[in-house]
């Protein structure tokens, strides 16, 4: 018998924040494993320290800002920043890089805004924006994948023991020259004179080595089916990250082939399914609409596209997300669904005919 | 008239500081406080204007119509800008083209136009002199404070470059914070002088904030010891 009456909806923690953050931090998993197999321990190391530096941080300014810390840090929210941060920085990214990046992301476009759910902006991104303005020796320093750095055979990654010497500091970076290089984007754009094509056959890294960024956007796919079938989120950004990126780089690939990459490169190296995944689907800082959704996927992808090309970073999914970040409230203004039994929302400034 | 001293001195420096208070002439603010030296040079160069264009237009506020005042303060201001822009030409060359822009743009540094329209037209001489000079004071002070920050985090030294404004002597002030600091150039950027200024801008609340609570902690114990004492009395 039921001693408790309580009225409907009687669905009840369906949607905790803290269940959907748990399942974004599971669904980052086949990401995370492909990430160690193709790089090495980098990025586990890094997810650990930054999930620890996060928690830390978050400890610390729910106690300045006297909120019940045990309550706010049970919803995981500084973890799963921690851990997309992490995801995307290089793997043998110095401590102290995760230590400004995290402390950025959660300090400072977290709870100096306001705090889970007052943010503007995706504070993954803010911090790894920052960091790539910052430090641009560090952040471009990326790994190799395993089967271009020469070993006799099978898994010739740096061991777990000097990987976390090269990320804390004890042994000198030359050590890991052998192990690191440019990425695909990084070597696409300074190919000095070759094209495409060329390009293609000659750079290591894209003639051998694209195969490892492939496989971990696919690994980034997994995840995100896996929490568009767990109805984490709906597929209208991700699907319009990807679509009109995909548009664009077709068309300006048809037009000329020798100078722009191929949509299929665009699509899979790089940040662009963890980004159309993993950050363009962050409910605070996103569009709220599904409409507005599309829009917002719909800048995303062309910003991405537009930087890529012509911009002066190598990967520009951070840039792009916090720009549509800052369109965001515009988009939620000019896209609001229409109330059953109730006329089209007024759009536009007051007074329009 | 008496001229309200410590009110005018406390305005410049604390309450009504021209750039945590009132946010005016934000723009140089954030544009050259890099580095302690830039700060510096623009501070002074701010306040010698303040300073000349508050002792000229409070002299002159009796001969200047209400309605076309705003011209008059302009050209005068800029008077005083251009013999600075010289000035620093001839004595601080590299500064001035560190400085650049910076340097002509204090014409329109609202600072100094709010002070001119605020305070020298309506005042005597002498407080307008004050005023100018505290207010440049407390516009510099900001500067400095943000530069420092910027130029320690960004570049992890204090005092760099300070020959560029004091001569040769002043080479060895510089003050290496960190050795081998690759440089945090987010500090540098214009972005971190806009969160550097926010977070300089929490911290005068703050202590607002704490001041506010110790005065209003001392003020309800003086109503009961006038109850206590009309009791015992």
């Amino acid at each position: 018998m039921a001693l408790i009456r309580s009225s409907s909806p009687h669905l009840h923690k369906m949607n905790q924040t803290g269940r959907v953050m748990r399942l974004v931090l599971l669904a980052t998993l086949p990401g995370l494993a492909a990430m160690t197999f193709f790089f090495g321990w980098g990025t586990l190391i890094n997810i650990i320290w930054a999930s620890l530096l996060a928690v830390g941080f978050e400890a610390a300014i729910m106690k300045l800002r006297n909120r019940p810390i045990r309550f706010y840090l049970s919803d995981y929210s500084a973890v799963v920043t921690a851990v997309l941060l992490a995801l995307a920085l290089p793997p043998f990214a110095a401590w102290w890089v995760t230590l400004v990046g995290v402390f950025v992301a959660i300090v400072i476009a977290k709870h100096l805004y306001g705090g889970l759910g007052q943010n503007p902006f995706n504070p993954a991104m803010v911090a790894y924006a920052l960091l790539l303005v910052s430090f641009p020796v560090e952040m471009t320093r990326w790994t190799e994948p395993f089967v271009l750095v020469s070993a006799d055979s099978g898994w010739s990654v740096l061991s777990f023991v000097d990987t976390l010497k090269v990320i804390f500091g004890g042994i000198d970076t030359s050590v890991i020259d052998s192990y690191t290089g440019a990425t695909p984007l990084d070597a696409l754009r300074h190919r000095g004179g070759l094209t495409t094509e060329e390009a293609w056959r000659q750079v290591p890294v894209l003639a051998d080595g694209i195969g490892a960024w492939h496989a971990v956007s696919a690994a980034y796919v997994m995840g995100g089916v896996f929490l568009l079938y767990k109805k984490i989120f709906t597929w209208h950004a991700p699907v319009s990250v990807l679509g009109s990126l995909a548009v664009l780089s077709t068309l300006f690939f048809i037009v000329e082939p020798d100078y722009f990459a191929d949509p299929f490169f665009h699509l899979t190296v790089g940040g662009t399914m963890l980004g159309a995944f993993f950050i363009a689907t962050d409910p605070v800082s996103s569009a709220t609409s599904n409409k507005g959704k599309i829009w917002f996927g719909l800048g995303i992808g062309t910003l991405i596209f537009v930087i890529r090309t012509w911009g002066g970073y190598p990967d520009a999914v951070a840039f792009a997300v916090l720009l549509m970040n800052l369109s965001a409230p515009f988009i939620d203004q000019y896209t609001q669904p229409r109330t059953y039994g109730h006329a089209k929302a007024k759009r536009g400034l007051k007074g329009d005919a | 008239m008496s001229v309200d001293v410590k009110k005018i001195t406390l305005d410049g420096l604390w309450t009504n500081n021209p750039a945590l208070v009132q946010l005016l002439g934000l723009c140089p603010l954030l544009a050259v406080t890099g580095s302690v030296v830039n700060a510096i040079g623009l501070g002074l160069a701010s306040t010698i204007v303040l300073l000349g264009s508050n002792l000229t237009i409070s002299a002159f506020r009796k001969f200047v119509p209400g309605s076309v005042r705003l011209p008059i303060f302009v050209m005068i201001i800029a008077s005083f800008v251009t013999a600075i822009e010289l000035l620093m030409q001839a004595f601080t060359y590299e500064l001035y083209q560190i400085l650049g822009i910076f340097i002509p743009l204090i014409v329109t540094n609202c600072a100094i136009m709010g002070r001119a329209d605020a305070f020298a037209s309506k005042n005597p001489v002498s407080a307008s002199l004050l005023d100018g000079l505290m207010m440049g004071l407390g516009f510099s002070a900001v500067l400095i404070v943000l530069g420092a920050m910027r130029e320690a985090l960004g570049s992890g030294t204090l005092f760099a470059d300070m020959q560029l404004l004091f001569g040769a002597g002043a080479q060895s002030w510089k003050i290496v914070l960190v050795d081998d600091y690759s440089g945090f150039l987010f500090a540098v950027l214009p972005p971190g002088a806009f969160v550097g200024m926010g977070l300089l801008i929490a911290l005068k609340n703050i202590i607002d904030g704490k001041l506010e609570e110790r005065r209003k902690r001392l003020t309800p114990a003086e109503p009961k010891d006038i109850q206590r004492a009309r009791v015992t009395g």
